[in-house]
């Protein structure tokens, strides 16, 4: 008895011997038949096709995933790190494809650059953010940018407390606000787009990168208000009651707009309309599968993203998206890192000027 | 009178957890039974919820838990026998057991840091198997480090003098009497820490566990997904739908879970027969 468990003890070493032994060398295998067909993809093994980033756009990603796989049998696998952490490791060369919620910042294209990663980047469908207050809630009909912004800023921290402070005809009851965390895409676009600059808001809020826990939040407590992506209030549209935005600009619709898909192709939902991308690795383009991929996520787009919850681009925005993929343009067309308040089509109608007239590569920042 | 308030308050110290997590486990079982069926377990994940299934994210567990128990037991195992029965006592030994206690309190992200540069990027062993189980082994050494030191030292001393004292050298002493003694209180500690492991998803999703995946591993470099990280996915979605599923993953996990506990049981039943 005591000498076979002597015995199996030793086994189990062997066993892991064995494991270590493998392990160490299957990871030179591919590196080998890499270079013997000249290939230095740093995205070899296994050719899978990697795709991660925004947490957002996780359904979408995967929506195309599956319905790829069916039509050409390939390894694609999808991670949700967050649009930062995506870039982050987009720009370290371990990604083929990077979701964003939010254009890529000017330090990340650099960091990009100083690897040699090139990218190409594509937007793939609309996402309106939606402020929402519980059903329960007789007295906001609509809300300013203003008064979101002064219910947001940094400034508001422990002294923006009661409804009554930010329009006087409100309650003097307490505000209890719900919103994305601080490491999300979602965070980011509201801060910039609400309160002027991003990342900046205050920090009394109850947050949460579960966007299923904000809705539960807004839902059960009358004096809620929450912000969050439009699928999460398009699901749950009875317990919540959406806020009207209204940001005083006659041009985007005057008076208060609620989200919805026409609001948002219409391009009234201002400013809290936002596209969403991937980027591609130029480098990765190269192989024929990312290629087919990336050629069936923009043609598939519209269709998936309507499945998944998101608001598909116009016909026209997502044949200009076509044709500049097609021509093969690198770089972003947001040169400032942010997309708030740009109208994608007009976007995209400016860079296809700008390569007619032969101005140069670079696309004007929206401003 | 101070007696039945203590006797009352302990009994509320019973009750309550019990109750709490068996209304937790009712719950969760009403809500997920409706999906529970064998094209669950045995399909792959999909946009579609009533189609979904957790295949690969129930082998990629099972895998990378025997792939961790594969590193961490045998490493553990020899380390615990270090400490206890070749170390010498003094300072150094001093700081490597507090080191010990205190890993074993780490939150495990950490670990899950500590593995992306380490293993995933410095070893370049990128998103794979194998650096997911490399993590996961630094995240329940110290735990069955200390359970095995724990049943080390339950073995009487008067049998290894006996054993010394009849002309057996160190490692025949260590073999025939520490280790088959310790060993049920070795593994027990084991399958609980492995059983913390297949639950652990933090570190997982810093290492890169996939979210969603449509092949089985087939290799230790291959990319994977586990029961937790796609319990996660599901339960983050919008649709109602997805979240019959995220129940049924969950009572999939810890039926899983109830599973390596109760070997742990029986193997140390098994073994504490007595011999001879």
């Amino acid at each position: 008895m005591m000498k076979q468990s002597t015995r199996a003890f030793v086994g189990g070493l062997a066993v892991l011997l064995t494991v270590a032994c493998s392990g160490r060398g299957e990871p030179a295998a591919p590196a080998q038949s890499g270079s013997g067909s000249g290939s230095a993809a740093p995205v070899a093994a296994g050719a899978e096709i990697r795709m991660d980033g925004s947490s957002t756009l996780l359904p979408l990603g995967e929506a195309v995933a599956e319905e790829f796989q069916k039509q050409r049998p390939s390894r694609v696998t999808v991670r949700a790190s967050g649009t930062g952490g995506g870039f982050q490791k987009f720009c370290n060369g371990e990604l083929d494809i990077a979701g964003a919620s939010r254009p890529i910042r000017p330090a990340e294209s650099k960091a990009c650059a100083d690897k040699g990663v090139g990218f190409v980047e594509i937007a793939v469908a609309y996402d309106a953010l939606s402020v929402v207050v519980n059903p329960q809630n007789s007295w906001v009909d609509f809300m300013t940018v203003d008064e979101l912004k002064r219910m947001w800023e940094p400034d508001a921290q422990k002294r923006v407390t009661k409804w009554s402070q930010v329009r006087s005809s409100w309650p003097d009851e307490e505000i209890r606000l719900f919103g994305a965390g601080v490491d999300s895409g979602t965070y980011d676009y509201f801060t910039k787009a609400i309160v002027g600059s991003e990342h900046a808001s205050r920090g009394d809020y109850t947050s949460s990168e579960d966007d299923n826990v904000l809705v539960q939040g807004v839902s059960t407590d009358k004096l809620a208000l929450g912000f969050f992506g439009y699928s999460y209030f398009a699901e749950s549209a009875g317990k919540l009651r959406v806020v009207p935005i209204d940001d005083g600009v006659a041009a985007n619709g005057p008076g208060p707009v609620s989200p919805s898909p026409a609001t948002v192709l219409a391009g009234t939902y201002q400013p809290l309309a936002r596209p969403l991308f991937v980027y591609v690795s130029v480098a990765s383009l190269g192989r024929a599968e990312v290629k087919e991929l990336v050629a069936f996520y923009v043609s598939n787009a519209a269709r998936l993203s309507r499945e998944v919850g998101f608001i598909p681009l116009a016909v026209s925005t997502s044949a200009a998206v076509q044709r500049r993929f097609a021509a093969g343009k690198k770089g972003t067309l947001f040169a400032d890192g942010s997309a708030v308040g740009a109208k994608l089509d007009e976007v995209l109608k400016l860079a296809e000027v700008a390569v007619a007239d032969g101005s140069g590569s670079g696309a004007p920042a929206p401003k | 009178m101070g007696e039945i308030v203590f006797r009352g308050l302990c009994l509320a110290a019973v009750v309550l957890p019990v109750v709490s997590l068996l209304a937790l486990l009712a719950a969760v079982a009403a809500e997920g039974i409706g999906r529970l069926d064998a094209d669950f377990v045995m399909r792959f994940p999909s946009r579609i919820a009533s189609a979904a299934g957790i295949l690969p994210a129930l082998v990629g567990s099972v895998v990378l838990v025997l792939l961790t128990m594969l590193i961490a037991v045998p490493v553990s195992v020899g380390s615990a026998l270090y400490l206890e029965e070749y170390g010498k006592r003094g300072r150094f030994a001093g700081v490597i057991e507090v080191n010990i206690t205190n890993l074993a309190g780490v939150p495990s992200v950490i670990y899950g840091l500590l593995g992306l540069e380490i293993f995933v990027r410095f070893l370049s062993l990128r998103q794979s198997l194998i650096a997911g189980a490399l993590t996961l082994s630094l995240l329940v050494m110290p735990v069955i480090i200390t359970a095995s030191r724990e049943s080390i030292r339950m073995v009487p001393q008067a049998l290894r003098e006996a054993a010394l004292g009849m002309g057996a050298t160190r490692w025949s002493m260590v073999r025939s009497v520490v280790l088959p003694m310790a060993a049920p209180g070795m593994i027990t500690g084991s399958i609980l820490a492995l059983s913390r492991a297949f639950g652990e998803s933090a570190p997982l999703i810093i290492v890169g566990a996939a979210t969603f995946i449509t092949f089985l591993p087939d290799g230790v470099m291959s990319s994977y997904s586990t029961l937790p990280i796609q319990i996660f996915n599901w339960v983050s979605r919008p649709q109602e739908a997805f979240q019959a599923n995220a129940a049924a993953g969950i009572v999939v996990l810890l039926a899983a879970v109830l599973c390596l506990n109760a070997v742990a049981v029986l193997v140390r039943h098994r073994l504490q027969r007595p011999r001879i």
